[in-house]
């Protein structure tokens, strides 16, 4: 609580001081590149997403797009400096200038993207509401909730959506709202609640990754239910559209590489390819870093040192990593998924 | 001060520059006029600044639907009431706990600092460890631990400990007791309750006087006592003696019926009471202290027990030095409340947070609970204050 005070009473001063003022395009991007480092909100902790390793390296998808950016203005993935924020932090931390973007599993909402000041620049990741509750209450779906205790995180759209579903359902419901989200999983593995509830992918981190022993995995499902559009991307803050442009590009220019079947491995050879798009996509034939405001080779230097989406995807949730979340909305356009990047041209 | 000191001196006629009383106006309308300029800067930098942002500023969101449920409520609330409500209902339960939380503190705390001064040398040092342990330790880590503590320790709903014949219930989703249904009569049992407690402070009073006057002692402490809980029962025998009760029993995924205190506000309330007892009992243990040993040796030579001598002689004295840092310890009460939120109890700052990120809104609503804290803030101080004049030695 008191952090939260204090990142609110500090993003109260910078807007009062007027530090925050930024109305010239450009003019955040300069403070970057000034500074030498991209400060990037990130979460407290979800596997697969935003975590500190064991060697205190933060890794995960959400890490990568910071990364990508930082590699897109720097050439070099690691100027970056993560600023963990809880749910109830990130947004006043990113509108005072405590951060220079959010990359930490927020919804893109309407209220968000306007009232709050905010532009949301992409969907990192299409996710959903679930539901987990453990296998020994019997629970076979959300419509048997009426009455449960539900632990949630505060000031997120998961704690709406739980309203909402339950008002539309008829069903009533007890909130156990705590604001870390260790406390949060703690208060439901240690039975405060019946029902944890945040978006399908967090559910299956926290499951793969938090169950205290003795209990396992096994001891808990995620029910079947989605009930809500969560799609999770980038936020910048109103004022620099062209540092909003390079977040939002160095996202598609990780979707677009997996499409064109370049990899972090594979790049340096596809620097000698004849493909045009490859050759514009990588900077061989100039003209797109400079439209960006960032050096030509940009997309070599995210794909070099990140990689592409797909790998990022594997390499953090999918096959390649405890979690083992199938790429399904999150696939390729071209392999029926939503992910889909506008042409780099 | 200075300047009507020195304006009330004998006027000399000297040039307006050097005229002190004008002097010090100046001085003082610069020093207003700079206060505002400055108030008018960031005011007008911070409208500014959010209108350039885009981000929506005012109170209009207040009317606005809150979306977002609350665990625990003292009135009626649902997702579909307004933002104003949903932080109303915070403000009542941050109230809840920082009363309770100042009334046992307050008893809890003085019986420890008495304790500490026992001539009984397991009593005094059980007291002497309690208050360094509690004082010591972070209050935030003590309400971790209760939370864990009734988190982890009490069973689930199904498994729940029962007591009184299947009446009481106690689990890790909070202690479940059947309460009265609702019922008319409750209404004019509140109001015998308070016409109770009034008889009891006008009848002490009769009792104080005559014994004054007469040195005749009246029992006026347990008639009090039968005046307050007699007139509500009275009413209730007169409305008919209801006696429907709403009992607590597993339904589905848990409890339903009774009342249930939950383990948050448990949690919190006892952290609180348990973390500034610690405080009190050193204030009270100082008041006492601070008194000349004369006084209880006077006490003592006149027969008083040395219950008596404390009740009578010594901590009526106490009380001149024990409440103003006690004032202190209640606004610590009220305001370390706020730690509700590091485990999950829904009080003011709960309240507030999530509909600062539900509207973006920070300013405001910070506004809001500054406002919120300071008045009750204010009125404590304030009805400290009035009790510390009433108490206060009367010089002729």
């Amino acid at each position: 609580m008191r952090k939260v005070m204090m990142v609110a009473t500090a993003g109260i001063a910078a807007v009062v001081l007027g530090t925050a003022g930024t109305a010239y395009a450009g003019k955040e991007l300069d403070a970057i590149k000034a500074r030498g480092q991209l400060l990037c909100g990130v979460g407290t902790g979800t596997a697969g997403f935003h975590l500190a390793n064991t060697q205190g390296k933060w890794v995960g998808l959400n890490v990568d797009v910071c990364r990508a950016v930082s590699a897109a203005i720097f050439g070099d993935a690691d100027k970056v400096k993560y600023v963990p924020l809880t749910s109830q932090q990130r947004f006043t931390a990113l509108q005072s200038g405590e951060v220079d973007m959010l990359s930490n599993n927020t919804t893109w909402t309407l209220t968000r993207d306007t009232a709050l000041g905010f532009d949301f620049t992409g969907v990192t990741y299409y996710d959903g509401q679930g539901f987990m509750v453990p296998k020994k209450l019997g629970v076979k779906n959300a419509k048997e909730l009426n009455g449960a205790t539900v632990c949630v995180a505060p000031g997120t759209t998961t704690e709406l959506n739980l309203a909402d579903y339950f008002r539309a359902n008829k069903m009533t419901f007890k909130p156990v709202v705590i604001e870390k989200v260790d406390e949060i999983r703690s208060a439901f593995f240690s039975g405060r609640c019946d029902v944890y509830t945040t978006d399908a992918s967090s559910l299956a981190a926290t499951r793969a990754a938090n169950v205290p022993a003795p209990l396992t995995i096994e001891d808990f499902v995620i029910l079947p239910e989605i009930i809500s559009k969560e799609p999770l991307g980038p936020v910048v803050r109103h004022g620099d559209s062209q540092f909003a442009d390079i977040v939002r590009w160095a996202l598609f220019a990780m979707v677009e590489a997996e499409e064109y079947g370049i990899t972090s491995k594979n790049v340096d050879e596809m620097l000698k390819s004849d493909n045009p798009t490859i050759k514009r996509i990588l900077g061989t034939t100039p003209g797109m870093g400079k439209a960006l405001g960032v050096a030509d080779n940009w997309v070599y230097q995210i794909i070099k040192q990140v990689g592409n989406y797909g790998e990022s995807f594997d390499r953090n949730v999918g096959p390649g990593s405890p979690l083992k979340i199938e790429r399904g909305q999150n696939a390729l356009w071209t392999k029926g998924g939503l992910q889909y990047a506008p042409p780099i041209r | 001060m200075a300047v009507e000191a020195l304006g009330s001196a004998p006027r000399v006629k000297v040039a307006p520059w050097n005229d002190p009383v004008i002097r010090g106006w100046v001085f003082q309308i610069v020093v207003v006029g700079l206060v505002a300029a400055l108030a008018w800067y960031l005011i007008g930098n911070t409208l500014d600044n959010l209108n350039r942002q885009k981000i929506a500023s005012g109170f209009d969101y207040l009317g606005r639907e809150a979306g977002f449920e609350i665990g625990d409520t003292m009135i009626s609330y649902s997702p579909a009431s307004t933002y104003a409500r949903a932080i109303w209902v915070g403000i009542l339960n941050t109230l809840r706990v920082a009363v309770l939380g100042i009334i046992l503190s307050t008893i809890l705390g003085t019986l420890v600092g008495v304790g500490r001064l026992s001539p009984n040398w397991l009593l005094s040092k059980i007291c002497e460890w309690y208050v360094e342990a509690f004082r010591n330790v972070p209050l935030l880590l003590w309400l971790f631990l209760f939370y864990k503590l009734i988190s982890e320790a009490f069973p689930g709903p199904r498994q729940a400990i029962s007591a009184f014949w299947n009446s009481v219930f106690l689990s890790n989703r909070g202690l479940y007791f059947p309460v009265p249904v609702t019922d008319p009569i409750h209404k004019w049992m509140a109001v015998g309750l308070l016409a109770g407690i009034a008889g009891a402070i006008a009848l002490h009073r009769w009792a104080k006087k005559r014994q004054d006057a007469t040195g005749q002692p009246f029992p006026s402490i347990s008639a009090g006592i039968a005046v307050v809980l007699g007139l509500p029962a009275l009413v209730w025998l007169a409305g008919g003696a209801p006696t429907a009760m709403s009992w607590p029993a597993l339904k589905g995924f848990n409890f339903e019926g009774g009342a249930v205190i939950q383990p948050e506000f448990t949690a919190l309330l006892v952290g609180l009471v348990l973390y500034t007892s610690a405080f009190v009992a050193e204030i009270v243990r100082s008041g006492i202290l601070a008194l000349h040993k004369g006084q209880s040796e006077a006490a003592a030579a006149l027969g008083l027990s040395r219950g008596l001598a404390m009740r009578l002689v010594l901590l009526p004295q106490a009380l001149r030095v024990i409440v103003p840092p006690m004032t202190s310890q209640y606004l610590n009460i009220t305001k370390n409340s706020s730690l509700a939120i590091a485990i999950g109890y829904p009080d003011l700052v709960a309240s507030i947070n999530v509909t600062i990120n539900q509207t973006g809104q920070a300013i405001e609503n910070i506004l809001l609970i500054m406002a919120a804290y300071l008045s009750v803030s204010l009125s404590i101080s304030a009805f400290m204050n009035w009790y510390n004049r009433r108490i206060a030695l009367t010089e002729r």
